[in-house]
Formats: C-alpha cells, structure tokens, sequence
C-alpha cells in the first residue's frame, strides 16, 4: 500500500495531479446542479407569482 | 454616399474621410506612436544599457510595444463614429459593410501603423540593432501592424460602446495576435543576427493576406451585432 | 426537407424535457468508465520504462487536454448555428459550455505543469502543448468576459458567437506557431511532454478515460443548458407546467 502511494518515488507529483482531477470533476457537476437549482426555484417562484395574480 | 454609389468609389469616400479626419486630429494619432517609443525606451531603463544585451532583446521588445501601441491606436477606429451616429449612417447606407470596413481598416493603419513602421529602425538602433536590418524590421512591422490592425478591427466592432472597452479589447485581441509575434519577433531577431528573414516573412504575409480576406465579413457582422 | 422537427427540438420546453432524460444516459456510463480508467491508470497499468511511475499523470491530463479542446469545438460549432440560424437554444449552449471548458483547460495546465517538475526539474516549461493550452485558456476568457460585459443577452450572445468562431479558425495557426517556435528554442535533451509510447495494458485505461471525460462533459453539458433555458425563459407560460418533471 505505501508502495502505491510512493508511485516510484513520484507521489508527491502524481497524486496533486489526480485529486485536482477529480476536485475539478467534482466542481463541474457541483456547480452545474447549483445553477440548475437556482434557476429552477426562481422560476417556480415567478410562474407562482403571476398566476397568483 | 448613396445607395447608387458604386461600391468601390464608396469604399474610396470612407478611405479619404477617415484619413483626412485622422490628419486633422493628428495630435490624437500622434499618441500610440509617443507610447510606441516610451514602452521600447522603458527596456534600457529597466535591463541596463548594455548594447549587446539590448540587442538581443530588441526584436521582442520592439514587437511587444508596437502590439501594445496599437492596441491603443484602435480607440480610433469606431468609437468615434458609433458616439456621433456616423456608424448608423454607414450601416444603412446600403453598401457592403464588410467594403467600408475594409477601406476604413486600411485608412486606420495608414495613420497608426505606418508611422509607427517608418519610426521602426530608428527605434532599433536605439537598442543596438545594426542598420542592416531596417529593412527586415519595417516588413516585420508593416505586415504585423496591418494583422493587428484587421485583428484589432473586430474586436473594436464586439466591444463597441462598452464600459471598460478598451480593457476587454485587449482581452480578446492579445492571444489572436501571438502567432504574428512570434514570426514578427522571429523575423526581426534573424536579421540584427545578419541571417535571411525571408522564411518568417512569408509566413507574416500569408497571416496578412488571410486577415485581410475574412477579417472584414467578421468585422461587419460584429458591427450590426453591436449596433442593434 | 421538411425542418419542423428541427425547430420543434430546439424549442426550450421540449430541449429541457429531452435534456433532462438524457443526462443519466450520459452521466452514468461516465461516471463507471472514470473509476474502470482510474483503476487501470492507477493500479493495473505497469509503469514507464523511462519515466517511472510519473507517467500515470497522463490519465488525467491527457483527457483534460482532449476536453479542453473538444469544448472549444463544441461551444464554436453551437455559436455558428445560432448565428446562422438564430437557434436561441444552440446560443445557450454555447453560453454553457465555456466554463467547463475553461476548466479543463486550467486542469490541463496544472497537471502539465506539474507532470514537468520530475520530467524538466522546472515548475513551469514553456513547452508547445502547455503555451497551447495557456493561449486556449485565454481564449476562454475572453469569450467569457465578452458575454459577460454586455447586458443585452441576445447581443452578448452573438457577440460572444463572433468571437468564438473567430477563436476557433485562429486555432489552428496558433498551435502550429507555437510548435515552431518551440522547435526553435527546444534544447535537444528535453524530451516531449506526451504520451510515453503506449501498449496494451497502458493504453486500454487512457481510452477509457478518454471517452469517459467526453461522457462526462455531455452530461454536464445537458444540466448547465437546463439552466440556462431557464433563466431565458423566465416569463414563458411553458414554465408552469413544464417544471413539473
């Protein structure tokens, strides 16, 4: 297991490399469902309004 | 101009006003080529007046004051004609757009570019540069001050009547114009080191000639975008 | 040809509908091939002769890279249709895709950058992939910030359009000139930063990766344009029933 971890000496390169990865993946989707949310309440929101008139 | 105007004697009528308006203001042009030779007089300055260091730089530094220059000189392109209602007046005036934008791009680099290409070499020796390679330096120049001017042109059109404009301009404008620096530095760096500058050349004037083909369209799209 | 069904996709309602049900399609198959890929990068792929174990990092950048590039693409290909055939939705795609695009591109540049460090011994390298990538960065950027300055959405629109269609025919130049002028200044020890000559058990993960990202980015893609229709289709009566799903 530390073996995998050293990666050849190499660890302290390879495994920044990956966790920005998988945080920029994580971002992405994070991100994307936030705006999605957001637009989708304040939507809702505005459709209630006017029909509450 | 009307709409019976012939298209190229319309394009000659744009030229000759953007020319003979720019002359009488030549103070306003006269800016961008005083800040051509300030940012190239800020090099010594900084790195030391060492001639044989100066030299070795002189070609990037010339390239870069004169991208920057004429960043600066595009304020004159449109913004005057979008602020006075002149611009409507082309867009409607029935001709192709992309013809007057054309022949106002190449008045506009006649009165930034072309002073800045003749003012090249004496620049150059300042910086070391021998006298063989003026020649070099003003093909360099001219060529890649009428890229930038095409270039320029359409990022002036996008970011018409825009707060901070001039800001965004070079934004958008620095990263299309890296591949004319770096022949148009090549270019010059080959000649004060007393090799043939001919291979960067042909590359500078095969961006030219494709700026100046679809440059224009471009341009005008970007003018009715703006103007609407 | 009759187009109707063309235009009937590309109305807001319906692309939100078809939107949503196909991101799962999309977000799934790409979510288990970016675990297959990174167990077979990370722990079944044998290590590079000449580079060791450091070579693993191309899993990551090199899909990042792909990503970074196949955005750019995407967002000029949807910014000509909207343009040419004033399609809003093709415009609100475009509008999408930038930001992921822009981060991949960071991502690219940040593993490359530190791929160099045990490679070239330096934090930064102005190698040709990595300035490519950086002027690609700033592509993005202003792209972005154009979009972002103008209020008048359907003028930030095809502005932004412009720009993009403009960055995407410089694209090409800019990579060969920044290549030639690497060659130019290239000491003859440095090695390229790419991919070790792969086989078999060390190329098996990057395709996986590869097409795993690209999965991946239409999902992310389907959600961001969710949004974005609704937030331009704010007062459309659609929105009342249409929220329902």
């Amino acid at each position: 297991m530390s073996e995998f971890l050293d990666m050849g000496g190499y660890g302290a390169y390879v495994w920044p490399c990956f966790a920005l990865a998988v945080a920029v993946l994580a971002w992405n989707v994070q991100a994307a469902r936030r705006l999605h949310a957001g637009a989708r309440e304040q939507a809702m929101r505005r459709a209630a309004t006017r029909s509450g008139r | 101009m009307t709409a019976r105007t012939g298209m190229l004697a319309a394009a000659v009528l744009a030229f000759r006003r953007d020319f003979l308006l720019a002359l009488r203001h030549w103070g306003q042009v006269a800016q961008p080529l005083v800040f051509f030779v300030m940012v190239t007089t800020l090099f010594p300055l900084a790195l030391g007046p060492d001639l044989a260091q100066l030299r070795e730089i002189a070609a990037g530094t010339l390239w870069v004051a004169a991208l920057l220059a004429s960043l600066l000189g595009l304020e004159l392109l449109f913004r005057a004609d979008h602020a006075d209602g002149t611009l409507e007046q082309l867009l409607l005036s029935g001709q192709p757009l992309a013809i007057l934008a054309l022949a106002k791009g190449l008045a506009h680099w006649a009165v930034c570019g072309l002073p800045l290409v003749l003012l090249a070499p004496l620049v150059a020796f300042s910086l070391g540069v021998p006298p063989g390679a003026s020649c070099a330096i003003m093909l360099s120049l001219g060529l890649g001050t009428g890229i930038l001017s095409a270039l320029g042109a359409i990022g002036s059109a996008l970011t018409l009547g825009l707060r901070r404009g001039s800001l965004l301009l070079g934004l958008l404008v620095l990263p299309l114009a890296m591949p004319a620096l770096i022949f148009g530095a090549r270019a010059i760096d080959l000649a004060v080191h007393g090799d043939s500058a001919r291979g960067p050349l042909l590359l500078l004037s095969a961006m030219l000639a494709l700026c100046v083909t679809l440059a224009p369209p471009a341009v005008a799209a970007a003018l009715r975008i703006s103007s609407e | 040809m009759n187009w109707t069904w063309l235009h009937k996709l590309a109305s807001p309602p319906h692309a939100y509908g078809i939107a949503g049900r196909l991101t799962p399609w999309f977000g799934w198959p790409a979510g288990a091939l970016i675990v297959a890929g990174l167990y077979g990068g990370l722990v079944l792929a044998p290590p590079d002769y000449q580079q060791g174990d450091a070579f693993r990092i191309v899993y990551v950048h090199a899909p990042s890279a792909w990503l970074s590039m196949l955005v750019y693409g995407t967002m000029a290909v949807a910014a000509a249709i909207g343009l040419v055939w004033r399609i809003k939705l093709a415009h609100a795609a475009a509008a999408a895709a930038a930001p992921i695009g822009a981060s991949f591109t960071a991502l690219a540049l940040a593993t490359g950058a530190i791929w160099g460090k045990p490679m070239w011994g330096t934090w930064w390298v102005w190698d040709a992939r990595l300035t490519s990538e950086l002027i690609l960065l700033f592509l993005y950027a202003g792209v972005m910030a154009l979009r972002a300055s103008i209020d008048d959405r359907d003028r930030a629109d095809r502005a932004a359009a412009v720009l993009a269609i403009v960055g995407i025919v410089n694209l090409p130049i800019i990579h060969y000139s920044v290549y030639w002028w690497n060659t130019l200044h290239q000491p003859a020890t440095l090695s390229k930063l790419g991919k070790p000559s792969m086989a078999g058990d060390m190329l098996w993960p990057l395709l996986v990766m590869l097409l795993g990202f690209t999965l991946y980015f239409g999902a992310v893609l389907l959600v961001r344009l969710r949004a974005e229709i609704l937030r331009r289709e704010r007062d459309a009566g659609w929105l009342r029933t249409g929220l329902a799903q």
